[in-house]
């Protein structure tokens, strides 16, 4: 099929209605859940197939994260699709004013091969949700997970309405040039200049899940081993192959050293004396960032780690300590087990070193100091932050996750990725009576000053005072009445 | 000069603005992409990037000050303002106080008076897996933005997103459109007596000037215009990965059945469509009815102009004139498709084109192939809704849409079956003032705006989370490390899990009530006995 025929068929679909559907949405993703629970096994090998993923890993990160992003897309896909009421003014007290969410039609879904089932598969679920019609395009680098999207959701899902393409640099080449109504793209910001650049030309909104150097500042005032366990886990999951995985750490030369003393230990504890044995650390995906890396070892001094073993694309978590801004390590982001730290004074350095880079995706800050927290929060930029631990909050499905500035726009994850695929489709409902008209004539010309007057008036906006948890507020009272009441009442009965 | 703690209790140190040259305010990765020869913005960038920095425009105070001063620009300038419409598009008094600075006025006192709500952090629902941590949504402002404003409400199209912006806490760049020349000037002209110089400059200028400015680097920008601009912003921002809204526009669709009060509704279409002399990004841009509507909407509408206007409406001071002569030139074309069925009289030395109703008009006549964006108004006749639909369908999805109609049936099978940035059911224009999220979708834009959507517009929300680090919260969460074994998959696999349930409706409320009765009972049982 080409990707005319695709681009056809797919608007036809839209057009037919049928996504918009809630019923037919809910099947799908019902259909959705089904194709995760039935194919766990598969999914975990898969994945241990392209990044030598540990079970657990693939399953916390990915398998499990996928059910709950669903189960939790079809517990709300009622509450999420009814039209909002926003409050009315007066102007409008006798109008309806609503706000539906719209499918915006053909939308289009690249995903990453860092978490090649996960990331592609939850802006995938919430396209569904919005009622689109959606195509997603996995990620040609894990090769063993896009073949399982390729031939699990045609099994699964209606074929009309969601179709996976598969394909390289030349086939996505080709899929940009065609108009569709949204595009979310996780990945490099290199590629996601791109997209960018092809959606412009459609006037197509995206959403860019980027990346960038995610910095993770460490003072004295935090239990140092439970700091560093935290860190660790957040930068060797995956191989340090995560878009929020903590780039590199920001701290004094004494927190350096009990850093790296503590790492040593932990590291130990958690692979053994032989790293290259645990079956509990993942490979670089490919060759092409396996040399990118290996080269980043050359810059600093390497206080743990530095082995590597090419036939396994095996880099052993590794820690370079006084890294300097000129470094090679720190000039890109890093995506994989190489952890550097920079040391500054002082929290004030922390965030003059952050500012003058781009904006990250994430910011990690491990202290108990309030005051130093907030004034690094308030005083820095970055998609998200997470205190005294890494990655958690993408799990916190209550807040948007994305970028910022050259890590991204836009965010998602629970109902943010529901309004993603969405659009807030406006409706007034106005009344066209005679009442209604004798209110509203004023604004025909002839033009008078009297004229001016009332409609100045009309529309004019106060100040309104609303009393939070009103109604709430009532049926305490009522509760308080009713039982007064009854009581009054009960003792006459008895008798 | 970062913001000293109130308490006083820091472990930082305060220093002041570091007049250092602007430009190195800029990442290093940023500093890479510019190319520009130094065109004199840099330095005026440089210092806002400066002001942003230090923080001056977050404090919440500051900004409702500035805000403050913008309504005392609207209160204090009143007849300039009126004036300068009236310079620009012979603008009729009502009008520029309705359609500006009623909007402007009533926009900002809404900021104003919200301003604290709507930068107040969220605090989202927790799961069970965050019951110990502190989660919060914190509301950040982007840093420098600018705002291009378009010529047909000159005012009120750039101030509403720039008091967005300011409300939201960024330092911003207004760019009022050239063409709107006296409305413009007043702009740079009265704008920096009332708000800080420091935070927010405005840049007159033509297209030379704009795409200079737009080789620059901005945290956001927000258009409203042409599509064609829309599209050469879109790609000026592509270079820093900016996020933008485009207020864009297209062919805003009216459909009118047999089921309303046709003198009410031709009054509401001609309004929509002759305030501004249609130069009106939601003016109804054609009408799609059955012939039978199409003849008894045209002598109502004869009805309607006359008692508006008089016999000669080239002499009623409430009817404007055309911006501009190549768009007026432009709309004389468009009399030449179809049949003129009401008026056609147009001046070319004054710019005036008096209410047209065109019939007979082909699908691919010039006046239907782009935005009218003046007084003309085609008719396009259809046999039912169905084709109605097909035919909206068939085209751009519009900025607006317009359906004229008492069958409820009807109405809802439209508004499902076709998309717009918004609908408008028995009226024109006036959804534009009432809390709704005003923008476009596809070809007509994206994003959307006013109210609190205005400042949302402008701000990055950005998800904060503080996990606790006490031996108890460890204890819960050590299971995540290597080595790995199926327990601890369980386990964690069973601390992460979302379960299909089903919810309590009028939980809190239930409970309140539940909550009262006990109370009173055991109070008069225990208190008051």
């Amino acid at each position: 099929m080409t990707y005319e025929d695709l681009m056809s068929r797919a608007a036809t679909a839209f057009q037919s209605g049928k996504t918009k559907d809630i019923d037919f949405r809910r099947k799908q993703l019902n259909a959705l859940l089904r194709m995760y629970e039935e194919n766990k096994d598969e999914m975990a090998r898969v994945l241990a197939a392209d990044l030598r993923r540990p079970k657990q890993e693939s399953y916390i990160l990915e398998i499990e994260f996928l059910i709950n992003d669903i189960i939790t897309t079809i517990n709300s896909l009622d509450e999420w699709t009814k039209p909002m009421k926003p409050e009315k003014g007066i102007v409008n007290m006798m109008d309806d004013v609503l706000i539906y969410p719209d499918p915006l039609g053909v939308v289009l879904v690249m995903g990453a091969w860092n978490y090649p089932l996960q990331l592609p598969l939850v802006p995938f679920g919430a396209a569904i949700a919005a009622g689109n019609v959606a195509i997603l395009k996995p990620s040609e680098i894990s090769v063993n997970c896009a073949n399982f999207i390729a031939e699990n959701i045609p099994k699964y899902l209606d074929n009309e309405c969601y179709h996976v393409v598969c394909g390289g640099v030349q086939e996505t080449t080709e899929l940009l040039k065609h108009k569709f109504d949204y595009i979310f793209y996780t990945g490099s910001g290199r590629v996601g200049k791109i997209v960018y650049e092809a959606a412009a030309k459609h006037l197509t909104p995206v959403t860019l899940e980027l990346g960038g150097k995610s910095p993770c500042y460490i003072d004295n005032t935090v239990d140092i081993s439970k700091a560093t366990r935290r860190v660790l886990w957040g930068k060797f999951i995956n191989a340090g192959q995560t878009c929020i995985a903590p780039d590199y750490i920001l701290c004094t030369k004494e927190i350096q050293d009990k850093f790296v003393k503590e790492a040593k230990v932990v590291l130990k504890e958690w692979y053994g004396d032989d790293i290259k044995k645990s079956p509990d650390f993942c490979r670089i995906v490919n060759q092409v960032n396996f040399q990118r890396l290996t080269k980043l070892l050359s810059s600093g001094t390497i206080a743990v780690g530095g082995k590597t073993d090419a036939d396994e694309r095996f880099i052993e978590p590794t820690i370079i300590v006084d890294a300097k801004s000129t470094d090679a390590v720190m000039q890109e982001e890093i995506f994989g087990p190489i952890l550097p730290i920079v040391n500054i004074n002082n929290a004030f350095e922390a965030i003059k070193f952050i500012t003058a880079r781009d904006k990250p995706l994430a910011l990690y800050i491990f202290s108990n100091n309030t005051n130093d927290r907030q004034t690094i929060i308030e005083n820095t930029s970055s998609g998200g932050v997470c205190v005294n631990d890494t990655i958690m909050h993408l799990a916190v499905d209550t807040m948007p996750f994305g970028g910022v500035g050259p890590s991204g726009m836009g965010g998602y994850h629970g109902k943010y990725s529901f309004d993603t695929f969405s659009h807030k489709k406006s409706c007034l409902v106005k009344k066209i009576d005679t009442i209604s008209e004798k209110l509203s004539n004023a604004r025909y010309p002839p033009y008078s000053d009297k004229k001016i007057n009332y409609l100045t008036f009309l529309t004019k906006k106060r100040k309104g005072f609303s009393i939070p948890y009103l109604p709430q507020l009532v049926l305490l009272g009522v509760g308080v009445a009713a039982t007064i009441f009854v009581q009054r009442i009960l003792p006459e009965c008895e008798q | 000069m970062l913001r000293n703690r109130k308490d006083g209790k820091s472990t930082l140190e305060t220093s002041d603005i570091k007049r250092e040259f602007p430009f190195d305010l800029l990442s290093n990765q940023t500093k890479n992409l510019i190319d520009f020869e130094m065109d004199g913005y840099e330095n005026i960038l440089g210092q806002l990037r400066a002001t942003f920095r230090s923080g001056k425009t977050k404090d919440l105070k500051y900004r409702k000050k500035q805000l403050e001063a913008l309504l005392r620009l609207y209160e204090e300038n009143r007849e300039e303002i009126i004036n300068a419409l009236a310079a620009d598009l012979r603008r009729p008094r009502q009008e520029a106080i309705v359609f500006e600075i009623d909007v402007m006025t009533n926009e900002l006192l809404g900021l104003i008076n919200n301003l604290d709500e709507y930068a107040a952090p969220i605090k989202p629902d927790k799961g069970v897996a965050n019951m110990f941590d502190k989660v919060t949504i914190l509301k950040e402002p982007f840093g420098v933005v600018l705002v291009i404003g378009a010529w047909n409400y000159p005012l009120q199209l750039l101030l509403v997103p720039v008091a967005g912006a300011i409300a939201a806490g960024n330092c911003v760049v207004l760019k009022p459109s050239e063409i709107s020349v006296h409305c413009s000037r007043f702009i740079a002209e009265t704008f920096p007596k009332y708000l800080d110089s420091d935070a927010y400059q405005v840049i007159s200028g033509g297209i030379e000037e704009t795409t200079s400015l737009l080789k620059h680097q901005f945290d956001y920008i927000f258009y409203t215009g042409s599509n064609r601009v829309g599209q050469i912003v879109h790609a000026a921002a592509n270079k820093y990965l900016t996020p933008t809204t485009l207020e864009l526009g297209g062919k805003s669709p009216c459909y009118i059945d047999d089921t309303v009060d046709l003198n009410r509704a031709a009054k509401r279409i001609l309004w929509g469509k002759n305030s501004n002399v249609g130069q009106t990004c939601i003016a109804p841009d054609y009408i799609i009815c059955t012939k039978e509507i199409e003849k008894k909407f045209i002598e109502e509408s004869r009805n309607v102009i006359k008692e508006w206007y008089g016999d000669d409406v080239q002499q009623s001071p409430d009817y404007g004139r055309i911006a501009t002569d190549g768009n007026f030139k432009r709309l004389v074309t468009f009399m030449n498709c179809g049949t003129i069925a009401l008026g056609g009289k147009f001046d070319a030395s004054d710019r005036f084109i008096e209410p047209t109703i065109l019939t007979d008009v082909s699908h691919d006549d010039p006046v239907m192939r782009e935005e009218i964006f003046g007084p003309i108004l085609p008719i396009v006749n259809i046999h039912d809704i169905h084709d109605a639909i097909d035919f909206i369908n068939a085209r751009d999805k519009p900025l607006s849409l317009y359906i004229f109609t008492s069958n409820n049936k009807d109405r809802d099978l439209i508004i499902d079956s076709t998309s717009a940035g918004a609908v408008c059911v028995n009226d024109t224009v006036v959804h534009f003032v009432c809390n709704l999220p005003f923008g476009g979708v596809g070809a007509s834009g994206m994003g959307a705006y006013h109210g609190k959507y205005n400042f949302d517009t402008f701000t990055h929300e950005k998800g904060c989370l503080e996990k606790s680090m006490d031996y108890v919260s460890e204890k819960l969460s050590d299971a995540r490390y290597p080595p790995y074994t199926d327990n601890k998959a369980s386990y964690l696999s069973f601390m992460m899990k979302k379960r299909k349930f089903w919810k309590i409706p009028f939980f809190s409320h239930i409970l309140a009530f539940a909550f009262g009765a006990a109370a009173a009972y055991y109070l008069k049982k225990y208190y008051f006995n």
